[in-house]
């Protein structure tokens, strides 16, 4: 029999991944519901106050989908260290990278999608204008994902501390602030009328340096926390 | 494989927190040979089969597959070995098919069927169970069972007899007798008395 070829090979880490998280739902729920509450809670807290809601859907909506996103960070490689598996993969015969890369994908079909799913509701919810509502979609597409890879070279830079937590958040955080203050802007921008290409450009840049970039940064800080 | 497959190991030294846990150990293993790692707790038997397969750089000196150190081969190395540390690897949520599935995903698959190797490991009537309901000695033996899935020369097993029994230990011996005899090469450590032929196998105490 022969190897898997590197498309195969991904694929099936992917669905791999995709089964674990399947077979294990509650996990898949967790950001969601986070992201969901974050969001249905600032209502109450401030009043209903239509005008002011609207002012600050864009942020809320960002802030918690990228609280939220940092939340199921740590799920992206805890599993695999804590068995085994992780070592196997770094053993495995396909370069390392393009298994991270499939694996980063898992992690944001699993928590990046479902908020972009539900960001329509909430957006209605909290009365953003239509036309910004669009732009909305559209940072959390091109965001989220930079989320989950910049996030998963803090993962493996900390997997191998018993605390780590914390000092995740404080090294990605800082990262994460540039795609906020972005899409933020780029969806006030629209809901003010003006043309948002420049932010969205680069939000889209941000998605390609990070594509390119953090698989082979999460791969070497991997290596480095399993050694 | 070839005659002129050769693990070598040059002038090794590894240093934990201040204490030195071997240095200079040199030693070389060909085709058909086994190297039995002795030594009590703490000696450093398992960071010796870690720098081995290159997930722990050693603090001085390297290791040579055929002459070519494995900080310069990586993925075609990796390809040559199977290694089943102290975590059997092997996912709960999945059934012991799929975890095999993935192991010949990752690695360069062998010729034998999976349900052979489920037989062949004692598994056979749980391809379908998951990982989760078997018990310590049922997942060992499938960690083991990557041996015979993925194709490899040299195994490197941080005691893998842990939690198994007399009857399958006399079996897993004589898959690793098998393997030496098709010119294969083992490293493992072992606190159980092993019932091998002497005549190729090395043995390294790292407590003298």
């Amino acid at each position: 029999m022969n190897r898997l070829s590197l498309s195969q090979a991904f694929i099936f880490l992917l669905r791999r991944d995709l089964t674990l998280v399947f077979r294990n739902r509650g996990e898949l729920a967790n950001p969601l519901l986070f992201f969901v509450m974050v969001i249905t809670l600032f209502p109450l807290a401030i009043g209903a106050i239509p005008e002011l809601l609207a002012r600050i859907a864009p942020g809320i909506i960002w802030v918690a989908a990228l609280l939220a996103a940092m939340l199921s960070l740590d799920s992206v490689f805890r599993s695999d260290f804590e068995d085994g598996s992780l070592e196997q993969l770094l053993l495995s015969a396909h370069p390392m990278p393009v298994l991270v890369l499939a694996k980063v994908c898992a992690h944001w079909l699993v928590t990046g999608l479902p908020l972009l799913l539900m960001a329509p509701v909430l957006a209605e919810m909290l009365g953003m204008a239509s036309e910004a509502q669009g732009i909305l979609l559209l940072t959390i597409l091109i965001g989220t994902p930079v989320l989950s890879l910049i996030g998963s070279i803090g993962v493996a830079l900390t997997i191998g501390l018993r605390k780590g937590g914390i000092i995740l958040s404080l090294l990605v955080l800082p990262l994460y602030v540039p795609v906020l203050i972005f899409a933020a802007s780029a969806i006030d921008g629209a809901g003010a009328g003006f043309d948002v290409s420049p932010q969205i450009n680069m939000l889209l840049a941000f998605l390609f340096l990070s594509v390119s970039l953090s698989p082979w940064a999460t791969s070497a800080a991997l290596k480095m926390s399993m050694s | 494989m070839s005659d002129a497959t050769l693990l070598q190991i040059n002038n090794l030294s590894c240093i934990r927190d201040d204490r030195v846990l071997f240095e200079h150990l040199s030693l070389s293993l060909a085709g058909g040979q086994m190297l039995l790692v002795e030594g009590h707790n703490g000696s450093g038997k398992t960071s010796l089969l870690r720098i081995l397969t290159g997930l722990k750089l050693a603090d001085e000196g390297d290791i040579l597959w055929n002459g070519v150190s494995i900080t310069k081969l990586t993925a075609d190395y990796y390809e040559q070995i199977n290694y089943v540390g102290h975590h059997d690897g092997v996912k709960r949520e999945l059934t012991c098919l799929e975890n095999l599935r993935l192991v010949q995903a990752m690695g360069k698959p062998a010729d034998m069927d999976l349900d052979d190797a489920l037989e062949a490991v004692n598994l056979y009537r749980y391809g379908d169970t998951p990982v989760s309901n078997l018990s310590a000695g049922q997942k060992r033996r499938l960690a083991l069972a990557r041996l015979l899935v993925a194709e490899s020369t040299l195994w490197i097993l941080d005691e893998p007899f842990t939690s198994l029994d007399k009857k399958s230990m006399a079996s897993f011996e004589t898959m690793f007798e098998q393997h030496l005899q098709n010119q294969g090469m083992i490293v493992m450590t072992s606190h159980h008395q092993i019932d091998m032929p002497e005549s190729n196998l090395l043995r390294l105490d790292l407590s003298a």
